[in-house]
């Protein structure tokens, strides 16, 4: 399994390789840090400059061996005091896949980075310390991700070294996960008994857990099956820039750039345009290297559309029978990121697609205990890392739908004009449920 | 038909999204421009997403005076093809203007200065987002920047206080006299930036390509025997089959040896790398542990 880096030239035709954003989440203590060492080092991603200061800094911090956790320690700050305080980016590549790791600190305040790091990802790696068991923060990393939408959930049982690489254990620990599972909306979920220190089942199969007839976490990052993550039933398009050369060779071009939010486009395709209505066919599908015959998510690709339509950035493109909701009046699902506390009347920008609008906050319907699930219908604010279900009015319609059926088309960030900042993330839901 | 796009198509569609979002979001950005090879990929990446239309910005290029020649030919003759605007902002102005002061001493490199160029030229233009090709697999502190990085008024970055970023949503707000940092290609990694260059056809500099080439050793890196380096005792010229990873300031640009005369040939090279490029081959991430952490602070790229 272990892969000389070499190969990737064999496979680099490009075409044989995709991409998979995983996140992972924990503090210092459950391995976090040394399981991505780990996946770094085993896949030759460690160059011997990076080692050697490793090396360096394990000895001068007084660590009996090389720490792995500290390949991944960024900012002066998080050496000094040993913790990772921010989101953190690393990446590796076998012939199969290139991966993109969004490392996240996993201390209760840090709920903000694990939704930030849970935003990309399609798949999430929760780690339990196999002495500990299920604890606090393992629950609410799973319990973020399947808010999240991450659609494939791996858990891996981690020191298995550490309680004699015993079967019974492991057992035990997933028959606990599975239980508090039957609470989330993931579907797919995994369990892997690993050693991250010492290697096992993270590149190379364990020869210390016989018993375990699974894969590798690497060889199961390299073959979990994301193609149908994406929402290829409902086109969106929302459009993000206009290009308009009015150039003597390109004097009448007027083309609609942005990135494929659902569905798949093809040139011929009948369209409707969001808020005007009207109606039009794609003419084509234009692209730097040239028109293509279709276009789906993520494609960044340019719509030309038949007849006299002018469209500006915010419009959306859709199909006449298939449009998301068009509506001023909002509910989600809120992940709260500063200190000055959201309720009502709180107004804010929100940006969803490429249309920002004002909102205007109606009500904090619950505010939601991310460890126990529990549903606080008494809470009428919510605070720093709070995550709760708000009803907002914004002053002109978005077009959206429920997160739960399109990652991009129900998304949105809240940002506080006074400072700028980026204050807050919704995930959109269906328009009148109630409660 | 399972729709999937191979890794280096989702980085592009990544790279022109972000790019598009910022010509519609902010009025004056510029894409910064130094001749080496993220900054090519930049300049494609800038026509997959305007064109057939102009870019909706100029290319900036700030000059340490210390270049390779075969960097400065290049850069021309490609604005040149691509017909749109260049501005040059140079170190050795910001040196006769008193704004900056020549580093002495056999070590001294305008690679610091380059800052005060930058943030002079960001202030006169009234820039407000500067596109730049760093990645982040590059270096520690820059695994944890933003791809709409802040600065604030005196173009500093705070890494403990960045905007989260979530999902392709990016915050473009800033305050007068802030501007960002742009970078389009964070999640590329150089090997990315080869295969892309590769899958492209992009021409590059001559000197990323092994030649043979007059350097000496110091601190264990080949340098190029050149008027911006003065020898030290005991440091003796020889000829060696050399290329650059990187094409910067010709003062901390280290060389290595290599025999790859091909784009195929350097990717096979870069596939078996045991020491990053920076690591290899910039003495400016060498100073300290924190070497890139404390530029970016003052506002380096």
């Amino acid at each position: 399994m272990t892969t000389a880096p070499t190969d990737l030239l064999s496979s680099a035709d490009l075409q044989g390789m995709d991409l998979l954003r995983f996140s992972t989440a924990g503090s210092v203590d459950d391995g976090k840090s040394t399981l991505i060492g780990r996946l770094l080092l085993d896949t030759k991603q460690i160059f011997a400059d990076q080692l050697e200061h490793v090396e360096e800094a394990s000895r001068r911090q007084g660590f009996g061996r090389t720490e792995l956790a500290l390949l991944t320690d960024g900012l002066r700050a998080e050496r000094e005091q040993g913790i990772t305080i921010d989101v953190a980016y690393r990446y590796f590549a076998t012939p199969r896949r290139k991966f993109i790791i969004a490392d996240t600190p996993g201390h209760v305040q840090y709920t903000r980075n694990m939704v930030t790091g849970a935003s990309t990802a399609n798949l999430a790696v929760v780690l339990v310390d196999a002495r500990n068991g299920l604890t606090e923060q393992s629950r609410r990393h799973a319990f973020l991700s399947s808010l999240l939408r991450i659609p494939h959930l791996v858990v891996c049982v981690n020191k298995m070294d550490l309680v004699d690489w015993s079967e019974s254990r492991y057992e035990e620990i997933r028959s606990e996960f599975a239980r508090f599972a039957t609470k989330l909306e993931t579907t797919d979920i995994s369990f892997i008994p690993i050693s991250a220190l010492h290697g096992d089942n993270v590149v190379d199969s364990s020869q210390n857990m016989p018993w375990y007839g699974g894969t590798p976490l690497l060889y199961h990052l390299e073959h979990v099956h994301i193609a149908s993550d994406r929402n290829l039933v409902d086109v969106r398009f929302p459009v993000q820039w206009v290009v308009r050369p009015q150039s003597d060779t390109h004097h009448d071009y007027r083309g609609y750039a942005g990135t494929v939010s659902g569905g798949v486009l093809k040139p011929g395709d009948d369209v409707m345009v969001l808020p005007s209505g009207l109606e039009s066919t794609i003419a084509s599908i234009d692209t730097f290297d040239g028109p293509v015959d279709e276009a789906f998510p993520p494609m960044s690709v340019t719509l030309r559309l038949a007849g006299d339509i002018d469209l500006s950035r915010g419009d959306m493109v859709c199909r006449p029978n298939n449009q998301p909701t068009v509506g001023q009046d909002l509910e989600a699902m809120v992940s709260w990121m500063v200190d000055r506390p959201l309720g009502e009347r709180t107004m804010l920008a929100l940006k969803h697609t490429t249309r920002t609008v004002r909102a205007l906050v109606s009500d904090v319907r619950y505010r939601l205990d991310v460890n126990t699930l529990h549903r606080d219908e008494d809470a009428t604010t919510l605070g720093l890392n709070d995550i709760g279900r708000v009803r907002m009015r914004a002053t002109s319609p978005l077009f959206y739908d429920p997160y739960t059926r399109n990652r991009m088309t129900g998304s949105f960030i809240l940002i506080d004009e006074a400072t700028n900042n980026t204050v807050g993330a919704g995930m959109l839901l269906e328009p009148s449920v109630a409660l | 038909m399972s729709y999937t796009l191979s890794h280096l198509r989702a980085l592009e569609a990544e790279a022109v999204h972000i790019m598009r979002e910022v010509a519609a979001e902010r009025e004056r950005p510029v894409l910064l421009f130094s001749g080496g090879k993220d900054s090519i990929v930049m300049l494609r990446l800038a026509e997959k997403a305007f064109r057939p239309g102009r870019f909706p910005f100029p290319i900036m290029h700030i000059d340490t005076g210390h270049n390779f020649a075969e960097a400065i030919e290049f850069r021309d003759r490609r604005v040149a093809e691509l017909g749109e605007r260049l501005i040059v902002a140079s170190v050795q102005d910001s040196i006769d203007a008193g704004r900056a002061v020549e580093e002495t001493g056999p070590r001294a490199s305008r690679n610091r200065l380059q800052t005060v160029t930058l943030l002079d030229a960001v202030a006169e233009h009234g820039f407000d987002a500067a596109f730049g090709g760093a990645r982040r697999d590059e270096e520690r502190a820059r695994a944890k920047e933003r791809i709409f990085s802040h600065r604030d008024e005196f173009g500093q970055w705070d890494p403990k206080n960045q905007r989260p970023e979530l999902w392709n949503l990016y915050n473009g707000r800033l305050r007068k006299g802030e501007h960002f940092r742009i970078f389009p290609i964070s999640n590329w990694t150089e090997m990315d930036v080869w295969l892309y260059l590769a899958a492209e056809e992009l021409e590059i500099p001559s000197i990323y390509y092994a030649h043979e080439r007059e350097v000496f050793v110091r601190d264990g890196m080949l340098y190029a025997v050149n008027e911006h380096l003065r020898l030290m005792q005991g440091e003796e010229p020889f000829t060696e089959s050399v290329r650059f990873r990187t094409v910067g300031d010709a003062s901390c640009t280290a060389a290595v040896k290599s025999s790859a005369a091909t784009i195929e040939e350097v990717i096979a090279e870069v596939a078996t790398a045991t020491i990053t490029e920076r690591g290899a081959t910039r003495a400016d991430d060498r100073f300290s542990e924190a070497a890139m952490e404390d530029r970016k602070k003052e506002g380096y790229f």
